[in-house]
């Protein structure tokens, strides 16, 4: 039996197999593989949604339709760690421990946020709930794919799992009249507890699946949808999202984490330069946003310029962010340009803003790199990625053109004027609009 | 790259003032239009004595080198000095007083914290000269100030005690008038109230100081991002005949043909200020596009609250820059420009012989994101930034 259906699909598979997919090589550019050193006159050729060959030396495939990329520097697409784009919050005032709320059911897909960053070469970005709560919900990692409803930003894993991290909070901002803490003492407190209520629930699922698994009859425990995400993150599949700024608030999330042996991101990280080695032997990733100058508040007026130079001279692995609204998706190359004026080296920001980025928050398989077999998402730029002048001239997402700035309608979200902060028309699937 | 600098800045900023200044750059920008390199500029009691590929070098003199040297920059509308680097309510916010709706007669220079980090960090990027004061969120909240970014006190840096006196209009003007149009019905009926007086006593400062704006005695600066505010601000204008200066205008690209017929300056927005509201039509292009219609404008960085991001006015040039605006003219907007709009054009702007010795010191191309302003001197005294 088996060995007939195996002859059966050898045989009929040049039949049965879908056409091949559109071939597309870029030629002439300059490229940042960011995996490797940088390519000069170099090729790119994309396959559909995927890159299938990046080199100096790559022969163009028969059938490829052939772009000149020359005079263009050629990125991957660029990863936010932290973004507020799409018009959604996660948890609400009822508490500070909300991580059943989801921000994609809160995000609008419509909202101009989402092209202009396209506009600054954006592709994937971790839309975050706020920092009000020590733990405000679940974030979404999102393809910036042109999108009708908040699904078509979804990146699933291969049981169908919607990748997102959970986002969490110490320090000033969550810190409020009860049920909120009053201080930082009783906000770990109030996290302790209920990571270790996760724990138990978590073991109770363990027990249950493997009486299961043996064929034993129990009964489900019942389900508490907050538990199950923060289980999720006890088993590492959820990163934690962790907003701090101060030193001492910085430690305290290491220790959170070590006790409970979470993944963790450091966000912000606004002090992160006063306790490098301390992160750096904690080898604890850091996602740090970079500001022209500091305020706002008191525990974030230490926030530096030079911060990402010495997490990076540190050894600590360091990705940007825009914390759009706080910083603008359109300026997110400048981000890294601004790092390297703090001291960054410039191949450390260049990682920062792709491949620091998508291993922060766990597609490092998938994006982040210019690689044979990762996702076509890639940014064409005019000339230098730090350089002043320099513009995005075009983003793709899994091969797909998804700005021009030759286009009227992609460059008023790139630069501005009357009608770039209204809502985008929708796309329009099955009625002739353009998908 | 300041390596003298750094050996100087162990001395005491009042007894370095007593030594010349040698200021040598590989490229020496005596204004934006012309440059030496190399160049040379020797500064003597706070002035610019001499301008040359070489100067005569005094043996006593402080030797200053760097990559690049322009005109100090000048922030023509910001509330530095009166807002914190801290921008955090009840600790820095001293910029806005909302007990009354109209209140022209606060001087800036009465709530300008010299000391305060913000100075001393806004210098560290070029700034020598700032127009500050009061800022947005009342229909009228006050004056601004000149005054120079030394650090010491608001009497020692003062330049000009007012500069102007601050109308804001739209969602700018905070909660009170309601409307639009109570707002411009405030103001007119404000203005026609001091226009009737015959005689105003010395204690009402208030009226004093509107009647310094109608004699244009004191500009009026008036904050308007919308299309109809900005029109609004050109129609008081033309009714009350006083000096305007036109700040903000996000819209302004939408009414370019009025603002160039009015032939008023403009404080032109930040760059990168945050698009919502009022500002959700700004664009980056905007400073290109007033170049263009040859309307004078200079860069600011106005007020932002909660996380500002637009307090450097380099890079909001810098962004201008990248968005169509050429170098030269944004070099202008941030020196020659603003001197000439707030009447300091025979003191400072430029480098040329004559001048005060303001200058701003760079180690590469000033509009590149990745070079650094290293330093910056002050009527001949040096201030090292590091590597800003």
């Amino acid at each position: 039996m088996f060995a007939s259906v195996t002859a059966l699909a050898w045989v009929s598979a040049p039949i049965l197999s879908p056409p091949t997919a559109p071939v597309t090589a870029y030629v002439n550019a300059t490229i940042y593989p960011i995996s490797g050193p940088r390519l000069e006159r170099a090729t790119l050729v994309i396959e559909g949604n995927k890159i299938v060959a990046v080199g100096a030396d790559v022969a163009v495939p028969s059938g490829a339709t052939t772009v000149d990329a020359s005079g263009t520097v050629i990125l991957p697409g660029l990863v936010d760690t932290h973004s507020h784009v799409g018009d959604g919050n996660g948890a609400d005032s009822s508490g500070p421990i909300q991580p059943d709320a989801r921000i994609y059911d809160a995000i609008n897909v419509r909202s101009p946020e989402f092209r202009r960053a396209l506009a600054g070469g954006i592709t994937t970005l971790n839309i975050m709930p706020g920092s009000g709560h020590l733990m405000s919900g679940q974030t979404l990692y999102a393809k910036n794919r042109r999108a009708r409803t908040v699904e078509d930003l979804f990146i699933r894993d291969t049981d169908g799992w919607i990748f997102g991290g959970l986002k969490m909070a110490n320090g000033t901002n969550p810190i409020g009249d009860p049920p909120f803490p009053g201080t930082r003492g009783k906000a770990m407190a109030l996290v302790r507890e209920r990571f270790l209520e996760a724990q138990e629930y978590a073991e109770k699922w363990k027990a249950y699946e493997a009486k299961r698994a043996k064929g034993e009859k129990v009964d489900a425990p019942s389900r508490n949808i907050g538990l199950d995400a923060m289980a999720e993150a006890l088993s590492g599949r959820r990163i934690v999202q962790h907003h701090t700024h101060r030193a001492d608030d910085i430690l305290s999330v290491l220790r959170l984490r070590d006790e409970f042996g979470l993944k963790v991101v450091l966000q912000h990280v606004s002090e992160g330069h006063l306790v490098a080695r301390e992160i750096a032997r904690a080898n604890a990733p850091c996602s740090i946003i970079v500001l022209d100058s500091p305020g706002g508040k008191l525990e974030a007026v230490n926030v530096s310029r030079t911060c990402g130079g010495i997490l990076e001279r540190a050894g600590v692995n360091v990705a940007l962010h825009t914390d759009d609204g706080i910083t603008d998706s359109r300026l997110f190359l400048r981000t890294g340009a601004m790092a390297v004026r703090g001291g960054m080296s410039r191949d450390g920001a260049l990682r920062a803003l792709t491949l620091s980025g998508a291993e922060m928050l766990g597609l490092e398989k998938r994006i982040g790199s210019l690689e044979p077999g990762k996702d076509a998402d890639f940014v064409m730029l005019s000339g230098d990625p730090f350089a002043t002048k320099t513009r995005v001239l075009k983003t793709f997402v899994e091969g797909q053109m998804v700005f021009d700035f030759a286009r009227p309608d992609d460059r008023l979200y790139a630069v501005g004027g009357p009608g770039a902060g209204t809502e985008t028309r929708p796309y329009l699937c099955c009625q002739g609009g353009q998908h | 790259m300041l390596t003298t600098v750094l050996a100087v800045s162990a001395l005491h900023p009042m007894r370095q003032a007593d030594r010349p200044v040698v200021v040598t750059a590989d490229r020496l920008y005596v204004t934006p239009e012309r440059v030496l390199s190399p160049g040379s500029i020797l500064i003597r009691g706070g002035k610019i004595e001499a301008v040359g590929e070489t100067v005569d070098v005094p043996s006593d003199a402080v030797k200053v080198r760097a990559a690049v040297a322009t005109a100090g920059l000048i922030d023509a509308r910001t509330t530095v000095g009166l807002s914190g680097i801290l921008n955090s309510p009840g600790h820095d916010q001293d910029q806005l007083d909302q007990s009354e709706v109209m209140q022209p007669q606060l001087r800036a220079l009465d709530a300008f914290n010299a000391q305060e980090a913000l100075v001393k960090y806004v210098r560290g990027h070029g700034v020598t000269t700032v127009n500050t004061g009061h800022g947005p969120g009342a229909l009228v909240s006050g004056q601004t100030f000149l005054v120079k970014t030394h650090g010491r006190s608001a009497d020692q840096d003062l330049v000009r005690v007012t500069s102007a006196v601050v109308a804001n209009l739209g969602g700018e003007a905070g909660s009170r008038p309601g409307t639009r149009a109570k707002q411009v019905s405030v103001l007119r009926a404000e203005l026609t109230r001091v226009k009737g007086l015959k005689t105003i006593e010395k204690s009402d400062l208030k009226s004093l100081a509107w009647r310094n704006v109608l004699d244009r005695k004191t500009p009026l600066i008036v904050h308007a991002d919308r299309a109809q505010d900005i029109a609004s601000a050109l129609r008081l204008q033309r009714e009350f005949g006083f000096q305007l200066w036109l700040e903000g205008g996000a819209e302004l690209p939408l009414v370019m043909d009025d603002v160039v017929t009015a032939k008023i300056p403009v404080l032109l927005h930040p760059t990168m200020q945050r698009t919502y509201g009022d500002t959700a039509s700004l664009s980056f292009e905007t400073a290109a596009k007033l170049h263009s219609a040859s309307v004078r404008f200079a860069f600011t960085t106005g007020f932002e609250g909660y996380v500002p991001k637009i307090r450097v006015l380099l890079f909001e040039a810098q962004t201008a820059v990248a968005n169509g605006l050429p170098e030269a003219a944004a070099l202008r907007a941030l020196t020659v420009e603003p001197a000439s709009i707030l009447g300091l054009s025979e003191r400072i702007g430029t480098l040329e012989r004559g001048k005060q010795g303001d200058v701003a010191l760079f180690d590469g191309d000033p509009f590149e994101y990745t070079s650094h302003c290293v330093g910056t001197v002050i009527d001949g005294i040096v201030y090292d930034a590091g590597k800003q």
